[in-house]
């Protein structure tokens, strides 16, 4: 089998990577020893069957499991995340599939839900104030600075808003607070066609901004628009790292399956 | 109800109109005027049943001592309402907070005729009793994972024995609440809830008192605590959705212990008002309806069962529709069997209301 598929190496350091990751849950082993690289600036496309260990090694990235063996690195420093707020406070901002909104709050109350600014000055170290003009105007800000100009009125409920502007809040959320990784788990998995090319758009967006994306998807079509290079995982270990621009997508999907071993 | 719906028709469709584009129509615009503003319902229900049982009692219910009268019988029911308000935003409910507040009561009745401790110290002691209560709701649910609804049965049923053992059933009276050295028109601290505050001449003036006026001020910190603060939003967030609020970083469990613990101070300041509104302490305060009143005042205030959505301006004036239509229906002459007959249709058409205002969301 010919390398040519094989994506190059990007230069530099990687900004997050994985070595020798095992995660076994009873007799079951999720991940046999799986590596991972993200390099800074990259759109990194995570791919494999169902039960391939991509959930796993996306959680054992983003703190929400800690790996039996095998160890993590920021910025080419060892971390040991205890739980996803390790890994948000070291700047990894994951985006859930079940999109961790609050529907019947608004649309700048979600954005900074769980990290709230107060006022400055007494009304807000005495009587623990919001800084809600101050969160509304940043809101905004992060909405338009991913092109998102259709959601006009920062103050409404995001329940009134359709699919693809609460998986844009969501984004939006990730790319205020991510000042490293960005890890987005099937971001148009319920999405329409339209929908899908302005999540789509904010990945190309992010990335554009120099902020490394991570994007687990199910959709090939998708994948393959957006990445630079494509990891695929599987039996619990990545098998390869391809190029999207010098594979098809039959064969990734071949290789994912087994069916096509890559080198 | 219906008036509100025939009123609002024309309403100017929130801003959010472009994600509706594909629904159209009065009911639509009426839908989502009520979505975004869901005071107006009950103040409708509330407007509308003052007219109706002024009409129907010849205008018994709108003279100034019985409106006065309505405030004062709201009182103890909107100081426990206050934290019936936080459970219900949080998804979950107090069946009990009727029963705690007549325990909290008794002790600091007790623990002041009795041990002869200072008002303030035997209203501190209901404070910690109170709060106990509360945690001990949080520890059930959070802890055992007991559904609130299980977890506030039982309490129901363990508080109210209580409460008739620590007694023996019997009534402290008012003799036994006052202050030693309280002069006249001052009856102390205990009973100071009840001290009445009249605006004109003294048998035709609007008469409230301390108690009501400590409510309405309750209310209005509650509403800054819920709209202003961090604290809020995450009450919010974990009523809406508790899985997403953790995955937003929120501590869930901490939430929710901290709003059985505030709901149980308030069976202290319920128990305060209580003790004003009845000069005495007795195991049947309450008549046995507060802790099922404070539910129908939520829910006709328009805070959803479901979670998530709620406003204390909403429950304050569900409580008043409560004691309209108590009082309202018997100055009108209705009998007492057909009162329960139109609360328990109230609260219906109430939750029926909810699910299609929540349909906007869909």
């Amino acid at each position: 089998m010919s390398n040519s598929i094989t994506a190059p190496r990007p230069a530099g350091q990687p900004i997050l990577s994985g070595t020798g990751l095992v995660k076994r849950f009873g007799r079951v082993t999720a991940l046999n020893g799986s590596d991972f690289e993200l390099y800074p600036g990259e759109v990194l496309a995570v791919i494999g069957d169902n039960g391939a260990g991509k959930s796993s090694l996306i959680k054992c990235l983003s703190g929400a499991m800690v790996p039996d063996e095998g160890h993590v690195e920021l910025d080419s420093q060892r971390v040991h995340f205890k739980g996803p707020q390790d890994a948000r406070a070291a700047g990894i901002e994951t985006v859930y599939q079940s999109l961790a909104v609050a529907p019947a709050l608004d649309i700048a109350t979600n954005v900074f839900l769980g990290r709230e600014r107060r006022r400055s000055g007494p009304l807000g170290t005495v009587f623990r104030m919001l800084d809600k003009p101050g969160m509304r105007r940043d809101a905004k800000k992060a909405l338009d600075e991913l092109g998102i100009g259709t959601l006009q009125d920062i103050t409404q409920a995001v329940e009134t808003l359709s699919g693809g502007q609460r998986q844009a809040v969501s984004v939006a959320r990730a790319a205020a607070f991510g000042s490293k990784v960005i890890i987005l788990d099937e971001p148009t998995a319920a999405l329409g066609v339209k929908e899908s090319g302005q999540v789509l758009q904010m990945i190309r967006d992010i990335r554009s901004k120099g902020m490394p994306v991570i994007l687990i998807s199910h959709n090939m079509p998708h994948v393959f628009e957006v990445a630079d290079r494509i990891h695929i995982q599987r039996l619990g270990r990545r098998v390869a790292v391809v190029d999207p621009k010098a594979i098809t997508m039959s064969d990734a999907v071949a290789i994912m399956t087994g069916a096509k071993v890559a080198e | 109800m219906s008036d509100a719906v025939s009123d609002a028709p024309d309403a100017p469709a929130p801003s959010a109109a472009d994600s509706f584009s594909h629904r159209s129509g009065t009911f639509a615009g009426v839908q989502r005027l009520l979505h975004r503003y869901p005071t107006i319902s009950p103040a409708a229900v509330l407007l509308v049943a003052t007219m109706v049982f002024a009409f129907f009692s010849d205008g018994k219910l709108i003279k100034a001592p019985t409106l006065g009268i309505i405030l004062q019988q709201t009182a103890v029911l909107a100081a426990l309402a206050i934290g019936q308000t936080l459970i219900v935003i949080t998804a979950g409910v107090d069946l009990a907070v009727g029963t705690g507040m007549v325990l909290t009561h008794l002790v600091v009745a007790k623990v002041f005729s009795e041990w002869g401790v200072p008002a303030v110290v035997a209203l501190l002691i209901g404070l910690v009793v109170g709060l106990s209560l509360g945690a001990f709701h949080g520890f059930l649910i959070t802890k055992i994972g007991l559904p609130p609804f299980i977890t506030t049965l039982g309490t129901f049923y363990i508080f109210q024995s209580l409460g008739l053992t620590y007694s023996q059933a019997r009534t402290i009276g008012k003799a036994d609440l006052g202050d030693k050295a309280a002069t006249k028109g001052y009856d102390g601290l205990l009973l100071w809830t009840g001290k009445e505050i009249t605006f004109g001449a003294r048998r035709t003036g609007f008469t409230i008192t301390v108690g009501v006026i400590l409510v309405f001020l309750m209310y209005l910190a509650f509403t800054y605590v819920l709209n202003n603060t961090a604290w809020g939003s995450h009450v919010y967030a974990t009523g809406d959705d508790l899985e997403a609020a953790r995955l937003a970083g929120i501590n869930v469990n901490r939430v929710l212990v901290s709003v059985y613990m505030v709901a149980g101070a308030l069976y202290a300041f319920g128990a305060w008002i209580q003790l004003g509104r009845s000069l005495s302490a007795s195991s049947n305060a309450g008549d046995g309806q507060i802790n099922l009143d404070t539910i129908t005042a939520v829910v006709i205030g328009g805070t959803s069962l479901f979670g998530g959505r709620g406003r204390f301006s909403g429950t304050l004036i569900g409580a008043l529709v409560v004691s309209v239509f108590r009082l309202g229906l018997t100055l009108s002459g209705v009998s007492a069997y057909w009162q329960t007959f139109a609360i328990g249709s109230l609260i219906l058409i109430a939750v029926s209301l909810d699910q299609w205002i929540r349909k906007v969301a869909k």
